[in-house]
């Protein structure tokens, strides 16, 4: 006779199996955190910082993107929005403490975000897309227009400035150190994001909408919400950004920064936490390697092919290839 | 008065750039039935679904439940009030475990659903009655599956399992035995019997056998436009609904009159 399955022990053996993957979760992180402690040893701590700003971005983008379902083609404005304001303040008002700049910055992206989100919500798939990179288009000319960003020339010498009045950013291991910590903090409020009730209903939002909606959730709500949050985290990379590099320019408003970040999530694995860390990482490399030889004329066209590439063949991106080889593997 | 409707309409009408799809439909449906809704396909059925629960605007008319015009009441709203609709085609969250599915219902009344800083473990308080539905719907088993890799006939389940999570006071099931074999109809019929209890059920069912078994009371619908209502002997004693099923011919083999547990059902 069949011993009846008792459903409080089938209860008991979902929530081990919930505890052994948030200690996997946590082994990784910890594994990454010593790996990103111990970079600057071996590579220039400007290219790393160029890395995690990236990686910031493409995790802010991915929050919509492969967590809600949501496809921005507008992102660049957040992050211009973002390296402009602070850019301006810190290189205007000599007092501002450069913390306060990087506040303000993700503030302004945050309110142009819930511009955004209000006014391209409503709209469906192709056409949600095409709404954002519309209104970053429109940004896009603001920025080129206004006298404050330098117009073609961009923003130059931006002062890195002290962090609390205490600690000099000028010094590139500094200030390291304090853009690791800003994505450390940013990359766990995502992974806490995912995983919280709020995240739940976003994975439902993206699985099958009108259930979502028929089981009593005001969508629209649930998805300007996780824009605003993707918007906020996107900013504040580009307020990062501008204080890295001293320098904020258009490129980081034009819609081919809507396109990269894209590519980045893509090509890392997107719906993954850590995909689009990797995407990036793996994106700036290539184009850091390509610029250095005889294809420089040609990143564009590889960047292209490789887009193609995993559209086509690997949809799961580097991270969820991998996750898929394990699970197969493993089970 | 209409106290005694639990769900009415006035005069609904929905119009598609000129087509009529569905035209001047008063609807009555009594607190505690199981009511049947069926007609040919394209008959509006599915579209007075999604009117009465907000999915599409009606063109004209009102909505009542208990007596109280929710016209223009959106579609979650209309959710929480207790008017929980399911779909033609299974309405499942597929990347999801079947626990997770369940608990999804259960959250709508949590206020923490915007909570985007806590911890997902506060969840866990609502394991226990998600197991207890599963359990009811016979998946408790699968409770860890993911349910894109559930059978479709318990993927059916486990979405009446999550209706009923939410507590409804109208369920709203559209086809729940849609491309089931004859066992899996059975235990739809026997859930939907067993789910019905204090509350009131309306249904669209192709199978007659379905109907006959389980509706107190039915509208034949044809051409967006309520063609008959009644319990089964005098809808299936109807000419008019035999004309509407059969062509006007009568040479159809698949009529409501011929056999009982005849489906009547073409292409979908
Ligand atoms: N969004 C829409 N836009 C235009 N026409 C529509 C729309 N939805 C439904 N229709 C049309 O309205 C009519 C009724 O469709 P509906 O889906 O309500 O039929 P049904 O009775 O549910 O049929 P079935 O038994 O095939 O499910 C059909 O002719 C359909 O083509
Ligand atoms: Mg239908």
């Amino acid at each position: 006779m069949n011993q009846p399955i008792k459903s409080t022990d089938i209860h008991q053996s979902i929530l081990d199996d919930q505890k052994s993957q948030d200690r996997r979760k946590m082994m990784i992180n910890g594994v990454l955190l010593l790996v990103l402690l111990a970079a600057p040893l071996a590579i220039y701590p400007v290219f790393l910082m160029k890395i995690l700003c990236f990686s910031l971005f493409a995790v802010a983008f991915n929050l919509l993107f492969g967590f809600t379902g949501l496809l921005s083609f507008g992102h660049a404005a957040f992050l211009a929005a973002g390296g402009y304001t602070t850019g301006y303040l810190l290189s205007n008002y000599s007092g501002l403490g450069t913390e306060m700049g990087i506040i303000a910055g993700t503030l302004v992206a945050t309110g142009l975000g819930l511009a955004f989100a209000l006014l391209s919500i409503r709209r469906q798939g192709i056409y949600f897309a095409m709404v954002t990179l519309a209104l970053a288009q429109l940004v896009f000319f603001f920025f080129v227009q206004s006298e404050f960003t330098g117009g073609e020339d961009g923003m130059h010498g931006i002062p890195r400035g002290e962090l609390f009045g205490l600690v000099s950013l000028e010094d590139n291991l500094n200030m390291y150190y304090f853009v690791l910590a800003v994505f450390i903090a940013c990359y766990l409020l995502v992974q806490r994001v995912v995983g919280s009730p709020f995240g739940q209903v976003l994975k439902a939002i993206k699985q099958n909408e009108p259930r979502a909606v028929s089981l009593g959730y005001n969508v629209d709500r649930y998805k300007i919400l996780a824009f605003v949050l993707s918007a906020a985290l996107a900013g504040l990379a580009g307020s990062m950004k501008s204080v890295v590099f001293q320098l904020a320019s258009l490129n980081d408003a034009h819609w081919h920064m809507s396109g990269e970040v894209i590519l980045m999530t893509l090509v890392g694995g997107m719906g993954t936490l850590l995909g689009p860390v990797v995407g990036a990482t793996f994106v700036v490399n290539v184009e850091y390697q390509l610029s250095q030889g005889p294809l420089r004329d040609w990143v564009d066209p590889i960047l292209g092919a490789i887009f193609v590439l995993t559209v086509l063949a690997f949809r799961s991106g580097i991270v969820g290839e991998i996750q898929k080889f394990m699970r197969r593997n493993l089970s | 008065m209409s106290e005694q409707y639990v769900l009415e309409t006035r005069n609904l009408v929905k119009e598609f750039k000129g087509f009529v799809a569905v035209d001047d439909v008063n609807l009555q449906i009594r607190q505690g039935d199981i009511h049947a809704l069926i007609g040919p396909n394209g008959a509006g059925k599915t579209t007075v679904f999604n009117l009465l629960t907000k999915f599409l605007p009606p063109s004209r008319g009102q909505i009542l439940y208990k007596g109280e015009d929710i016209t223009a009441l959106k579609s979650a709203a209309i959710a929480r009030k207790g008017i929980v609709r399911s779909f033609q085609i299974s309405a499942v969250f597929p990347h999801m475990t079947a626990l997770e599915n369940i608990r999804v219902a259960l959250q709508t009344f949590e206020n923490t659903s915007y909570s985007f800083w806590k911890s997902g473990n506060s969840l866990h308080k609502l394991n226990q009655r998600c197991m207890e539905l599963l359990d009811e719907v016979g998946l408790a088993g699968f409770a860890n599956t993911t349910t894109v890799e559930l059978a479709y006939g318990r993927k059916r389940a486990l979405e009446l399992a999550t209706t009923l999570a939410m507590e409804p006071e109208i369920l709203l099931l559209d086809e729940p035995t849609q491309g089931m074999g004859s066992e899996d109809v059975d235990r739809v019929v026997e859930l939907v019997r067993k789910a019905a209890k204090g509350r009131t059920v309306l249904m669209v069912e192709h199978n007659l056998s379905v109907v006959s078994k389980l509706c107190d009371r039915i509208t034949v619908l044809a051409q967006g436009a309520v063609l008959t209502e009644g319990d089964y002997a005098t809808v299936s004693a109807d000419p008019a609904v035999r004309e509407v099923y059969m062509g006007s011919d009568g040479s159809g083999e698949r009529g409501v009159a011929a056999e009982d547990n005849q489906t009547v059902e073409a292409a979908q």
